[in-house]
Parts: C-alpha cells; structure tokens; sequence
C-alpha cells in the first residue's frame, strides 16, 4: 500500500533542513521497497517542530518533529509509516488545537499548487458566491464582516472597497501588499508558500467588487520560494480558467502579475509600494489623494495587505456574520499572530481577537527559547512598542493596543529575554529608520540619524537627563512631522523603550521615568 | 571580473519588457540575474527605452539596495540582522564572522570568495538567527553552524 508522507516546502521548514529530511525519506523508501507518495505542503506553523514529517493514517494525520535526516532510518523502523511513535494526531496538538483557522485554514495541510487539494478543502467557494452577486453587495458583505486592514493601519477593508467602487474611471487596479518587511512576521510568506491560490482567490473577488480587471502582487526580494510557489500557482490558475477573461466562466475578467521589489522596508507603505510599480524610487506620496481616488498609475486602486485578502474568500464563503461573531470590541474576525524571537514554541496561532498578550507569550509560546525570564515583548514590527510583562494583560485588539501605548501593526510578536539592553533596541530603532528612510521628509530622514547621535551619547552616559529630553522632544517631532508610519512610529519603539525600561537608559533617576 | 559590458545582451533584456508598464524593476532585475550587476551602460539604455532621462533611472537603482554597482564575491551570505534574530544573539555572530574573514558586512573579500551583507527579515523570525547562503535559507544559525558554513565557503 502506498504512504503517504508530507515534508513542508515553506522556507523556514527548508532553513531548518526539509529538503535533506525529504531526500531521506525518499532514500529509505526505496530501500525498504516502501511504495511512497510524498507531498510538500506548507508549514503548519509550528516552527521549533520543523521539519515536521506527517504521516496519512486511518485516523488522520500523524506528526513527527523535530526530524534530522539521520532520523529517518529510526522512525522507519519504529513505524512511522504506520503513523507509531511521534508527537499523535497533528490536528490534536495544543497549539494547532486552540486557534480558529479561518485563513490558514487549509496552509500545512494541502499541496499548495493542487488544484484538486484546493478545491477538495472548500477552495473558490467564495469566489462562486461573490460572482453570484452585485459587486455593491459584495463589498456590503465584507463591510459588515467587520474586516480592517492586516497591515498594521486597522482600516475597514469595505470602506476602502466602497470607494473605489463608486470612483469613475477608465481602468482599476487591485494590489496585495506582500511586501511584508517587519521582523517576526512571516504570515504573508507562510500564505504564499503554503496556499497561494487563496491570494488569487481574495484578490478576484475584490476585482469584482470593486470593477478592477487588474491585480498586482508586489512582495519582497527575500521571499524567492514565496514568489516561486506564488508565480507557478497564477499560472495553473491562468491554465484552468481560473484567471484571464472569462473567470471560471463567468464572461468576466480578471488577470495578475507578480512585482518583486528589491530590499526598501519603505516599499511596505502603500504609496512608496505603488510608486515602486511604477518603476519609481520607493518614495512616500503625500496623502490626499488616497490610493482609492488616485492610486497606481493614477487610477483608483484597491490596496491591501495578504492577509485582509486572504480573509475574504471566507467572508464571502461563510457568510459575514460567521466572521464577525469572532473577535473583540471593534476588531471582528481572526489575527494571524507570528510568534518569534527567543520563544519556545515560535510559529502562526490564528484565533479572534481578545486574546492576551501574557496568554501568547507564556502559555502558547512557552517562554523564552532560553529558558530565562521575558524582558520585553515587541508587537507590530520594527515600528510597535516594547511591552514589559506588566502589561502582558492587554487584550490583542487594535483599541487596546493603542490604549497602552502601541500598535498590532501586521501581528508580529517578537520576545526578549533579560539579557537585552533596551536602550540598545532604542538605537536600533533608530537605526533602521535612518537605513531604510525614503528621504523625502526631513524628520524622518534626519531626526533618525540625530537619533542614533542621541542615544549614542545616552548609552556612553554623556548628559543623559539632558538627552533623554532631547530624544523625547525629537520623537514629538517624528511623530507628528513625519510623512508616513516609517518615521511617525519609529518613536513607538523609542519612547516605549525609555518609558518602561528606564534603568537600561544609563543614570536616568526612575522618578524622572514616570512622568 | 567586471567585463565590458555585451550591449547586445543588455539590448535584448531590455526589448524583452517593451510595452510593460512599469517596466523598470523587473528590467534592472532582469539586467542583475544576467551580469551581476547593473551595468552602466544599462542605465542610459532603459532611459532612451523608458523616455525617462538618466538621472531618473539612476536615482531608481540608487534608492533599492539590491541593485549592485559591481557584482557580489562568489558566495553572498545575507546575515538578519533585524529584532527577532537580535533577540537570538544574531550580533555576537555576526562579530564572529565579520571576525574570522577579516570583513565587515557591506563588503566584498579582495579576493572575490565572498559577499557578507546585512538583511532586515527574511521571514524566518521562528527559526532565528536565520541567513541566507547563496539563495538557499538557513536557520537556528549556531556558532558550530556558522564555523561550518565558513569552511563551505572560505576555506
């Protein structure tokens, strides 16, 4: 009887070996004369498990993780064909088991570029409704999901859909922003490995919601297996009828192409990403017009990230009402959340909004990979605060984050242990906004190197209550002077920083730290 | 190692992306896959093919640090040097290779072996410190790791 096996393909399954456990398996196979039908899925998400190796059994899934390749030949033997042995069923694992995959729903467990797997696993059923309606009650259907933008802005994605809807115009366009640059977030890389034909589905049905023929993916010259798998699955999707001018036979059209940029965290701001289409320096427009008035070349335009896309073919799918039941306060629906850094049990746990960010870090993270105590926690990126255990109770929700000083921004959490100086972290902050800068505006692009001169002195304990003020009242001036998040929230980073972690801030007196 | 550059080649690269709009980025990559580098005589050539003038397109290749002006030693290695890998003790490694090669990152070795640049996420923050080694990803880099890969690369 044949067995079947799944190796992940995503990039970090490969990082951590996945193609020589692959090789492996394929090598003892064939000794033992073993009829073998491997699949390279994605990744379940369960990074310190990869390679994962699962098994097909009667029952479900097996799993079987960490594997070395020198591994192989024992698990054979133990009979791992049979499913014996390993970490049981992959679906019963605590980490997969507490977390409402609506998006991710089908990453890790199909063949990303089977057509058969994705429509076997509830694939274009969105997409078959949404061409059933009017494009005003799709975008209707989506506004009442409740459904605001993944990226970090938190924007109702139906809003935005409505008003390029009603904007006149010769040509639309629809572009996924896949240039996912914050460190400890992967949720765009792990979709475009492990189910891109979910992208392609989100990204039709806002083509026809909004009378866009048109779509762009633009992601990032660090993903290259992303935009392999995510380039061979437009063109099976072009081979089937699924893309092209008559959308599974709809008479209705609707084409793609991936842009590849070329290594600027600015091109994840939307108007930097659009100029860089167009063959442009990534440069920050000023905002208005909106890229839903005059977006790529200079049409009404419907940009959003992966994941907002991604979570449409389920809206439409499931029905609204099904998505929205999920969540907390004003933020409805699921959250990817990327666990990362020194954390134990790093990976993706989608689930609705509300859980706490002590929850995430200690109960499904683990703790730290180090096994010492947990400094501080950045949500959101190189932009998001720095949160210390004492407000491990906020809620992941957009409202309570900005309460508390700081942002979701695309999920990100990445954990320190106590080994880290934070005023380290400040500088670097600094830092990448003064590398990654677009140099139109003067706060961001000067503010972040007198910045780094600033901490510099802090950290060489120079005039330090002198410069914290100076830092503070520079981060006033990016914050409210700077064009776009680039320079505008570096100070998120910063200031959190400084105000929780006063003591890493050399011979700054704590009272001084509390007003 | 920098050869005079093949007009002809350049030309057809260039021809081949005619009437896409937005052409530019996925040209200079094109240009970069096929010479290692962007060329400067590319640059002039995508201006008169654009109609766009040449300072333009030079503050295009200018602004993307992926584009090269000479082309890269004969193993790039792309160390993450964003948080996640910070929080996994990516500087201390890096110090150790920038230390054992003789070589800071952003540079290449006077003998063209190898490239080490600095990169911020390569998406791999679960499986940090993460590199990538001529195109192929690696992950929970370790000192053992990194000794090995050297030998690989810079014996």
């Amino acid at each position: 009887m044949t067995v079947t096996l799944y190796v992940p393909r995503d990039a970090a399954a490969l990082a951590v070996g996945a193609d020589e456990v692959a090789a492996a398996i394929r090598a003892e196979a064939e000794r033992r004369g073993v009829p073998l039908r491997l699949i390279r899925n994605g990744s379940r998400g369960m990074f310190w498990l990869e390679p994962l190796v699962e098994v097909a059994t009667p029952a479900g899934r097996k799993a079987f993780g960490p594997v070395a390749p020198e591994d192989v030949p024992r698990l054979f033997e133990e009979g791992l064909t049979e499913g014996r042995g390993g970490l049981g069923l992959t679906e019963e694992l605590p980490f997969l088991k507490q977390q409402q995959r609506f998006t991710f729903a089908r990453c890790g467990v199909v063949d990303p570029l089977s057509l058969a797997d994705y429509a076997a696993h509830d694939g274009w059923q969105g997409l078959r409704r949404a061409l059933a309606l009017a494009p005003a009650d799709i975008v209707a259907e989506v506004t009442k999901s409740g459904l605001r933008g993944r990226g970090g802005a938190g924007f109702p994605t139906g809003i935005k859909w409505k008003t390029v809807l009603e904007a006149k115009a010769p040509r639309k366009f629809i572009v996924a922003n896949a240039d996912e640059g914050d460190s400890g977030t992967f949720a765009d890389r792990m979709l475009m490995e492990g189910d891109p034909f979910l992208l392609i589905e989100g990204m039709i049905i806002a083509g026809l919601a909004v009378g866009a023929g048109k779509g762009y993916i633009y992601t990032r010259s660090e993903y290259p297996h992303a935009i392999d798998v995510t380039g061979a699955a437009i063109e099976i999707a072009r081979s089937a009828g699924i893309l092209g001018d008559n959308v599974l036979g709809s008479g209705r059209g609707f084409d793609l192409e991936i842009r590849v940029g070329a290594g600027a965290y600015v091109c994840g701001e939307e108007t930097a990403l659009l100029e860089s289409i167009e063959g442009k320096r990534g440069q920050v427009r000023a905002k208005p017009p909106l890229p839903a008035h005059e977006g790529l070349f200079g049409q009404p335009t419907v940009i959003n990230n992966v994941i907002s896309l991604t979570s449409v073919p389920f809206i439409l799918a499931k029905g609204a009402e099904a998505y929205a039941a999920v969540g907390f306060g004003r933020s409805r629906g699921t959250m990817p959340i990327q666990l990362a850094g020194n954390i134990r049990h790093g990976g993706l746990f989608e689930a609705g909004f509300g859980i706490t960010l002590g929850q995430l870090v200690d109960e499904i993270g683990g703790g730290t990979a180090s096994g010492r105590p947990v400094k501080a926690v950045q949500v959101g990126g190189p932009l998001g605060a720095y949160f210390p255990p004492a407000l491990f109770d906020t809620p992941f929700d957009y409202e309570a984050f900005t309460k508390a000083g700081g942002l979701i921004g695309h999920g990100g959490v990445v954990v320190f242990d106590d080994s880290v100086q934070m005023a380290r972290q400040a500088r670097f902050a600094m830092d990448f906004c003064a590398i990654e800068s677009c140099g139109k505006c003067t706060p961001c692009r000067i503010g972040s190197t007198r910045g780094v001169e600033t901490l510099d002195r802090i950290l060489a304990g120079t005039e330090v209550t002198k410069n914290v003020t100076l830092l503070e009242d520079l981060c006033e001036t990016m914050k409210f002077g700077s064009l776009c998040a680039l320079g505008g929230f570096t100070p998120y980073p910063v200031l959190s920083a400084l105000h929780h972690f006063p003591d890493d801030f050399a011979g700054r007196p704590r009272a001084a730290a509390a007003e | 190692m920098q050869a005079a550059p093949d007009r002809s080649r350049l030309e057809e690269i260039i021809t081949g992306f005619a009437g896409m709009e937005g052409a530019t980025l996925p040209t200079l990559h094109a240009i970069q896959a096929a010479f290692g580098h962007i060329p400067e005589a590319a640059i002039q050539m995508i201006a008169d093919a654009e109609n766009r003038s040449r300072a333009e397109i030079h503050g295009v290749v200018s602004f993307y640090h992926d584009f090269r002006e000479q082309s890269a030693g004969r193993c790039v290695l792309r160390l993450c040097r964003a948080e996640a890998c910070q929080s996994m003790g990516v500087d201390a490694l890096a110090d150790r290779i920038s230390g054992e090669l003789g070589l800071d990152f952003g540079s290449t070795a006077a003998d063209g072996s190898i490239t080490l640049e600095n990169v911020y996420c390569l998406g791999l923050c679960a499986t940090a410190p993460a590199a990538m080694v001529n195109g192929k990803p690696i992950g929970r880099l370790t000192e053992a790791r990194v000794e090995k890969l050297l030998r690989e690369v810079a014996p």
